[in-house]
């Protein structure tokens, strides 16, 4: 697949994925809904960013030179607050209002909340703004990176693919795509629903350079793999992640009927907590 | 009027070091000015309106303030969730310049006909939306919309249109000028129906009919400073606009009336383009004719409206052509 090796693996890292998923989990607790399953795909690719690889400070948002993060596919937003708050850009407090009428936190990112850097939820808008915030990086002479987390099913939308083609015509080399591949949509699988495949090859076909990481088996090449972007002189890159939609709890992986839940009890979240920790042990 | 604003735009550029300029695909050599003053600043990204919007958004989330460039049909019904979320939503200073609002691509047929830009834009807060009435105009909006905070759309008419407005207007965004003061007739016009309306005047005044006009080159946020006094003092209030009579201009100052701030008693006619796509070519003056804001059209639905006898006023033929 790539001749960067995959590192040993880091019991640290997969802990610390543990304790974003059930950060999730009190969220949802206190909001009794949500998009646990997009979530829960995202969640090693967000604790490799914001661990290892962006450049930012929680206590100054807005710092000019600070790495910028779209969460293109918004309604994976509870990994993103879980890890937003775990790094100090809001309270933990703020879980308590999620999704409530007067909390600050929605079901969508919102670029009102510190470290959210473009309102995301109607899919196929993040590749476009991160273009922006890449030319305008070239523009001001700084050296910011970009990087922007798709959803495979987001992928269908035209103005991905139009943002893709003005990436490489732009030649963008501080701009990284990565795609949150849990092979579902709401409906059904994506390859039945509209398959991406050859889903790499469109990617190179549209000028990125492009790799692929098995996000299950060795999740931490991504770290590694990113640590070597840009992968192509003078070339976008675009980081396929193979996820599982669900991943950490077994009967929520590749199980649509989690898609989006409701009335999420106190008792369900206690016990989707005893099940992610035995299932990592 | 095209010209003029681009122009202007590439004046902007040259003093202020964060104004961009997005083209999607409009004629060849459009802003070479632009391109040979300010070549990093100058992107002519294809057709891609959704793309664009989102990279201009993009843009304007790190200080620069970008103008899109393209054709109105275009630029208002295919991004106008980009539109809303990526520009509007946080409040981001992108301006739109909408390129044959109206009727003026009447040739090219309905996919090209902005007759519905205005209510679109109009509906999305924060947006503001300005339709100068000629180029003079134009340069005073486009100059004035550096500083402005807000998303901004500009419905830009064909060009060539009588140069009607004046430097002592003293151009400001949100302001509506009053070109005369309301008498039997109020006419409350946007972009080139400002034209029509002077012509309307004038031929009444020879019939001792006294006709007021408030020109609103800023639709939104509209002036109710300088609406709300007239629209009182006014009987007979009658909106010109090349544009559907639901959501534009008319709409607007119906709503304004209906508020009944002290309950105008005046009544409205609503003059535009019914509930309905243009079905017919030839050129911007036919669809004037067609929809009857022509000046003999506004003249009869102006006497009749005034319960005047139409035959006895009107010179010549003035019809409908269909």
């Amino acid at each position: 697949m790539s001749q960067i090796p995959a590192p040993p693996r880091d019991a640290e890292f997969r802990a610390r994925c543990l304790h974003i998923r059930k950060e999730v989990l009190q969220m949802v607790r206190h909001g009794k809904r949500g998009h646990i399953p997009s979530a829960f795909s995202l969640v090693e690719i967000l604790v490799t960013l914001y661990d290892h690889i962006l450049q930012y400070r929680a206590d100054e948002p807005e710092w000019a030179d600070r790495d910028r993060f779209i969460l293109s596919k918004g309604h994976g937003c509870l990994a993103l607050y879980a890890v937003l708050a775990d790094k100090g850009f809001f309270p933990r407090d703020w879980y308590k209002g999620f999704c409530h009428f007067d909390g600050e936190l929605g079901g969508h990112p919102e670029e009102r909340n510190p470290g959210v850097e473009a309102t995301t939820g109607s899919l196929g808008h993040g590749l476009s703004i991160a273009v922006g915030f890449a030319l305008a990086a070239r523009l001001q002479k700084r050296h910011f990176r970009n990087y922007v987390v798709l959803g495979d099913g987001e992928c269908g939308e035209g103005s991905v693919w139009e943002a893709a083609l003005a990436a490489a015509k732009h030649r963008l080399e501080n701009l990284v795509v990565l795609v949150d591949y849990n092979k579902y949509m709401s409906y059904g699988p994506t390859h039945e629903v509209c398959d991406l495949e050859p889903f790499a090859e469109k990617w190179r076909a549209f000028g990125f350079a492009v790799e692929e990481i098995d996000m299950v088996a060795t999740p931490e090449r991504l770290r590694a793999v990113l640590e070597q972007t840009p992968l192509g002189a003078n070339q976008p890159t675009a980081i396929i992640c193979h996820t599982i939609k669900g991943r950490g709890l077994p009967y929520m992986e590749n199980n649509l009927s989690w898609h989006h839940k409701s009335k999420i009890s106190h008792d369900d979240i206690e016990k989707m907590i005893r099940d992610l920790e035995e299932a990592h042990a | 009027m095209r010209k003029r604003g681009l122009q202007t735009v590439t004046d902007l550029a040259r003093q202020f070091e964060d104004v961009v300029y997005i083209g999607s695909d409009v004629g060849q050599g459009t802003m070479d000015d632009f391109r040979e003053a300010c070549p990093d600043r100058f992107f002519v990204e294809g057709i891609s309106e959704q793309y664009v919007i989102g990279m201009a958004a993009g843009l304007a989330m790190n200080g620069f303030i970008p103008y899109v460039n393209t054709i109105a049909t275009f630029l208002t019904r295919r991004c106008y969730e980009q539109i809303a979320v990526d520009m509007c939503m946080n409040n981001h200073p992108v301006r739109l310049y909408a390129n044959g609002g109206g009727t003026v691509y009447a040739p090219l047929g309905p996919t090209h006909m902005a007759v519905d830009d205005i209510a679109l834009m109009r509906a999305l807060p924060n947006m503001t939306v300005i339709a100068p009435c000629d180029a003079d105009e134009m340069e005073r909006a486009i100059r004035a919309s550096h500083d402005w905070k807000g998303p901004i759309y500009f419905r830009v008419a064909r060009g060539g249109d009588a140069i009607v407005s004046k430097p002592e207007h003293d151009f400001a965004i949100g302001r509506a000028l009053v070109f005369a003061e309301p008498e039997d007739l109020l006419l409350i016009t946007t972009g080139v129906t400002l034209q029509v309306a002077l012509g309307v005047a004038e031929r009444l005044a020879d019939l001792a009919i006294g006709v007021g006009i408030v020109h609103v080159p800023t639709i939104k946020p509209l002036d109710r400073d300088t609406l709300v006094p007239r629209l009182r003092e006014a009987r007979f209030v009658m909106t010109l606009e090349e544009h559907s009579t639901i959501g534009g201009l008319g709409s607007a100052i119906a709503a304004l009336m209906a508020a009944g701030e002290r309950h105008p008693r005046g009544v409205l006619r609503q003059l535009g383009i019914p509930d309905t796509f243009p079905d017919r070519f030839g050129r911007q003056e036919n669809q004037f004719e067609y929809f009857g804001l022509d000046l003999d059209s506004v003249i009869r639905s102006a006497l009749g409206f005034l319960k005047l006898d139409v035959a006895e006023s009107v010179n010549g033929s003035g019809k409908k052509t269909r």
